[in-house]
Parts: structure tokens; sequence; C-alpha cells
């Protein structure tokens, strides 16, 4: 069954602006879906649409099958939403805050409280229960937003750069809790500007660029496309001139270090053979990037070029 | 097609909690700051007797009959209710729209309607209290005596509805909290303090008095003296159904632009 379904989704805002130009997307129940683009891309919009923050101009949306605009209220009933931005009352307890969120999805006052004392304690808030929102550090309330999102159990959960702002060490954290959640049978659909993060949790991705859908596919057969990979060298010695490499596109960084463009079909193996033929000792070796990001940053990129000139 | 019966019941079950939910958030909000949301009325209410009821009133005789003092307390009563339930619903929406805490409700099967209701039995509830308060700090000054208390009551829940309705549309349509102040100091306060708290509009020369009869306001003291003390500068029956009157504009008004998004979505 398809968790989430759209169709020619197009939406125009007052100003004029063209925020999506008819994307078509599927997530599939039981995915870790990344939905990742520049800013200005469409992803919020689109996520507020499918949450009903934003009103659509045109196209369909479904959810586990409920249709948008005949049957919204089971479609809000199956979603989760963790915002972009910190947006709870400042002033409210953090128990009272996932309680309410209860509330308004019909669960009763006890249950209510109960259950968010139940997120409170898997998201490691349980002692933090009677603290008001801001009294607490950023991560803490990042994770009481996720914590708010699964207070009436939703199917489907969207997360709209969860983890900006947080630290390594929580980021991890959450990671390991999202793809816990993953495994118990919760659709996730994640946005995020560290793509290491969706090329760490997720199966499927589409990215979103200027108001179009530019690449919706696997993975894994997302990141076998990228034909370079790009590496960070670390010298033993100072080199006085660039090596000359046939095939390889080399950069100095500075004297120790060099950056390295590798083709698949060469391969980095042959790059060691050649440079210990010209006396080079390599004592590390680093990504210049992560793979996603080579990508991601190939599509924009291309999209940017295919923009007429103004 | 069309919902089974268990159904229904289970959605109407479920949004009544969600009511409740909103309702009691708000009663939440309202005590929890009681020192900015009840205290002042209470001491300004009291400076009003003091001032205008002991030590202005015992030089100014009878008005209508009676001692300035019993003449001027359902105003200042009415006067509290209006300003409470009026500044309740239009802090407390306009509030969770700036930090956006109201897309918890946009996002969740919470009906525009439900939530209209949930923030209005909020605005209704915090004039009942200040009411209550005030009506306390009266009985004080003076041996407060109610003719008609079905008039009291009726008035009260009316005038509190009308005035929380309208707090709700100028939070719908603030951008800014100067937004939400214009219409309490600029519109509001005038209207009240003309609306013959203070004064029967007997006394004013024409064309002053004709002008009053346009302030609706002046209807809702009156019928709330007439309910205290048993007369009144406007007929009963006209004074309810204005109220009546601007409760249904403003609800239908408000579910209008709720059903629109005005306000709240992009």
């Amino acid at each position: 069954m398809k968790a989430l379904s759209i169709n020619d989704l197009r939406k125009v805002y007052k100003n004029g602006f063209e925020a999506l130009k008819g994307i078509h997307l599927d997530v599939e129940e039981g995915d870790f879906f990344a939905l990742l683009g520049p800013n200005g891309a469409g992803k919020s919009t689109t996520i507020g649409i499918i949450s009903s923050l934003v009103t659509k101009t045109s196209g369909k949306v479904t959810v586990f099958g409920h249709d948008l605009d005949s049957n919204p209220d089971a479609v809000k009933r199956s979603i989760g939403l963790v915002p972009q931005e910190v947006n709870f009352n400042q002033f409210e307890k953090a128990c009272q805050i996932v309680a309410n969120q209860a509330g308004y999805y019909g669960i009763p006052r006890k249950q209510a409280i109960k259950r968010a004392e139940e997120c409170l304690d898997v998201l490691g808030l349980g002692d933090k229960r009677n603290e008001t929102a801001r009294q607490l550090s950023g991560g803490m309330k990042r994770r009481l937003m996720i914590a708010r999102a699964l207070a009436h159990s939703p199917r489907l959960l969207i997360l709209d750069e969860p983890t900006a702002g947080v630290d390594i060490e929580i980021r991890r954290s959450m990671w390991d809790y999202l793809r816990k959640l993953n495994r118990e049978g919760t659709t996730i659909i994640l946005t995020t500007h560290y793509l290491e993060e969706a090329e760490n949790l997720c199966r499927n991705i589409a990215i979103i660029n200027q108001g179009i859908i530019v690449e919706n596919n696997a993975m894994g057969n997302l990141l076998g496309k990228l034909n370079v990979a790009s590496f960070i060298l670390e010298l033993r010695k100072p080199l006085e001139k660039l090596p000359k490499l046939t095939g390889y596109r080399l950069a100095r960084i500075d004297d120790r270090t060099l950056s390295v463009d590798v083709p698949v079909e060469l391969g980095i193996h042959g790059l060691f053979d050649v440079l210990t033929l010209q006396g080079i000792e390599v004592t590390s070796l680093r990504n210049a990037s992560n793979r996603l990001e080579q990508f991601f940053m190939n599509l924009v990129e291309s999209g940017r070029n295919e923009r007429p000139s103004v | 097609m069309k919902d089974h019966p268990s159904n229904l019941e289970r959605t109407s079950m479920k949004r009544l909690i969600a009511f409740y939910t909103i309702l009691y958030k708000e009663i939440h909000r309202f005590v929890r700051i009681w020192p900015q949301t009840l205290l002042p009325s209470a001491v300004t209410t009291s400076l009003y007797f003091l001032i205008f009821g002991k030590l202005i009133g015992g030089r100014i005789g009878e008005m209508n009959g009676f001692q300035y003092m019993d003449y001027i307390v359902p105003g200042i009563i009415l006067m509290s209710v209006i300003t409470n339930a009026y500044g309740n619903v239009v802090a407390s929406f306009y509030s969770s729209k700036f930090q956006r805490n109201i897309e918890e409700m946009l996002i969740a099967p919470v009906p525009g309607w439900m939530m209209l209701a949930g923030y209005v039995g909020g605005g209704v509830a915090r004039g009942l209290a200040v009411g209550g308060v005030v009506m306390g700090i009266a009985a004080i000054f003076t041996s407060l005596r109610i003719e008609h208390p079905a008039v009291v009551i009726l008035v009260f829940l009316l005038t509190a509805i009308l005035f929380s309705l309208a707090g709700f549309l100028n939070a719908l349509f603030a951008n800014s909290f100067d937004d939400i102040s214009i219409i309490p100091n600029f519109v509001l306060t005038p209207l009240v303090y003309l609306g013959g708290v203070f004064y029967s509009v007997d006394l004013l020369p024409e064309p002053w008095k004709i002008i009053s009869l346009g302030n609706p306001i002046l209807y809702m003291i009156s019928a709330f003296r007439y309910g205290f003390l048993g007369v009144t500068d406007v007929s009963i029956e006209r004074a309810l159904l204005i109220i009546v009157g601007f409760i249904m504009v403003l609800l239908g008004w408000s579910l209008w632009l709720l059903k629109r998004g005005t306000g709240l979505k992009n």
C-alpha cells in the first residue's frame, strides 16, 4: 500500500510565485524516504500541503488511500509532523504540550497524559516532563517536537529538518530512534540539509528543484549513477609541484594536502600505484564530500545552468 | 458514502475531547498567569469604586433614583467582562499564531468551528472569572442586589461571547502585536466609557444622546443594569436583539474566514 501518493500537485502563491509545478511522488508504506532540495525548491510547500497547513492550487494527495480533499480528517489522523522550526508554546510544560496534541486528536485527557509520558520517556525527556519548553536546550526541543508528533501514534511521520542545529551525539541518538520507529512499521519522510543523514537513514529519495521532482529513485541506484568520487589526500612530505596523473583531476589545497577526483572506471587503487611510482606517500585519505552530496550538487548545478539568463 | 452511526458517534466524541482540550488549555493559561489576567481588573475596579463611588459619588447624589455607587456597579462589572473576554482571546490566539503553535490544531482533525468554540469558551471563562472577582469587590463597597437574575446571566453570557468573537476576529487579521492593541485602545475603550458605565444616557444633551444610541455597548450595559437594578435607558428586548444580532454577524464572519483559512493558511 502507498503511504503517500501525490499527483500533479501545483501551488501558486498569492504573489504569483509558482512553488510546485505539478509534482508526482509515491512513498510506499514502511519506507524511510528522503525529500531533498535546495532552499526554496518546494520541500516545505509540499509538506505543508500534505499536513494541511498550505492550501494546494490543484492536484491530488492521498495518504494511506485517504483523499486529502474528501477525507481530510483521516489524512490528518495518519500523519505526525515535526516542523522545521520550534513552534510550541514556550511557556507550557513538556508534558502538557504532548498531552494537548493528543487531545486534539480525540484522546481523552487521562490517556493523553499517559501517552505523553511514554513519548517523552522514549525520547529521553522523561525527567523534563514538568519543565517549560523554554527551559529546554535546543536538542531537547527538537526531541520534544518528535514526541509531540508521535502523541497520536501516526502511521506516517514527516520530519522537516529534524536535526538542524543539533549536536552530533544527539543527532546520532535521534537517528537510532528514527530507525527503530521505522523498523516498528512507521513510514518516515525526511527532509534534511545534512545529506549524510539522508544517505545513512533513507532507502528511497526524491530530489526537488525549482518546484519539479528532478530525481526519484532508490538510494543505491542513485549513488550508483555517480561516475566520479572526490577525495582529500594528506601527504607525508610537502609537494613542490603537482604530480601529473593521467585520468585523475588534482588540485593542491596546501603543501601537504591534495584533492583528487577519481573516475569510477580508474578506481582509487590505480591512484595509489601512480602516486607510489612518483615517490608520493599518502598518510590519510577521506571523502571530500559524501556521495549523495556530490550527486545533489550535480543536479542542483545542472538545474541552475538550465535557468534562462536574466 | 455516509458515515456509520457508530463512526459518527466516535467522531463527535473525539471532537468533544478536542474542544475540551482547547478549553482546558485556555483556562489553564489565564489561571497560570493570574497576576496579569485576574489581578489588574480587581485593582482597577477597586479604584473605580473608591474614587467614583465613594469619594466623588457621595457628592453626585442619586442617578435614576439610585445611589451613584449602586448605579455604576453593573456597568463596571460588564466593562471588566468585555475587556477581559476580548483581551483573552485576542492575546491568546494571536500569540498562538505568532509562535506558530496554532499549527498544532491545524494539522489535527480539529474543525475551524471547534477551534473557535474553544477560544470563545476560554474568553467566556475569563469573563466569568473576572466578573466574579469584580462582583466580590463590589459587594465590599455596596450592598449588591439582583432584580432579574436571568437577565444578568443572559446578558453576561451573550456579551462575553460577543466580545470573545470580536477578539478572535482581531487576532485572525492581526499581523503584529500593534494590530492587537489598536482596536482595544482606540475603539473598544472609548465605546465602553461612552456606553453609559458612569452615567445615564438621559443626562446627555441632543445630539449626543442620539449618537450614543448608535453605540452597541450602551444596550449591553443598560440591559445588564436592568438585571441588577430593574431600570434601563433602552428597551430590554431591543438590547437583547442587538447583542444576538452582533453575535450572529461576527460568528458567521469568523466561520467564513476560518473556512477560507484567512490569517492561518498560505
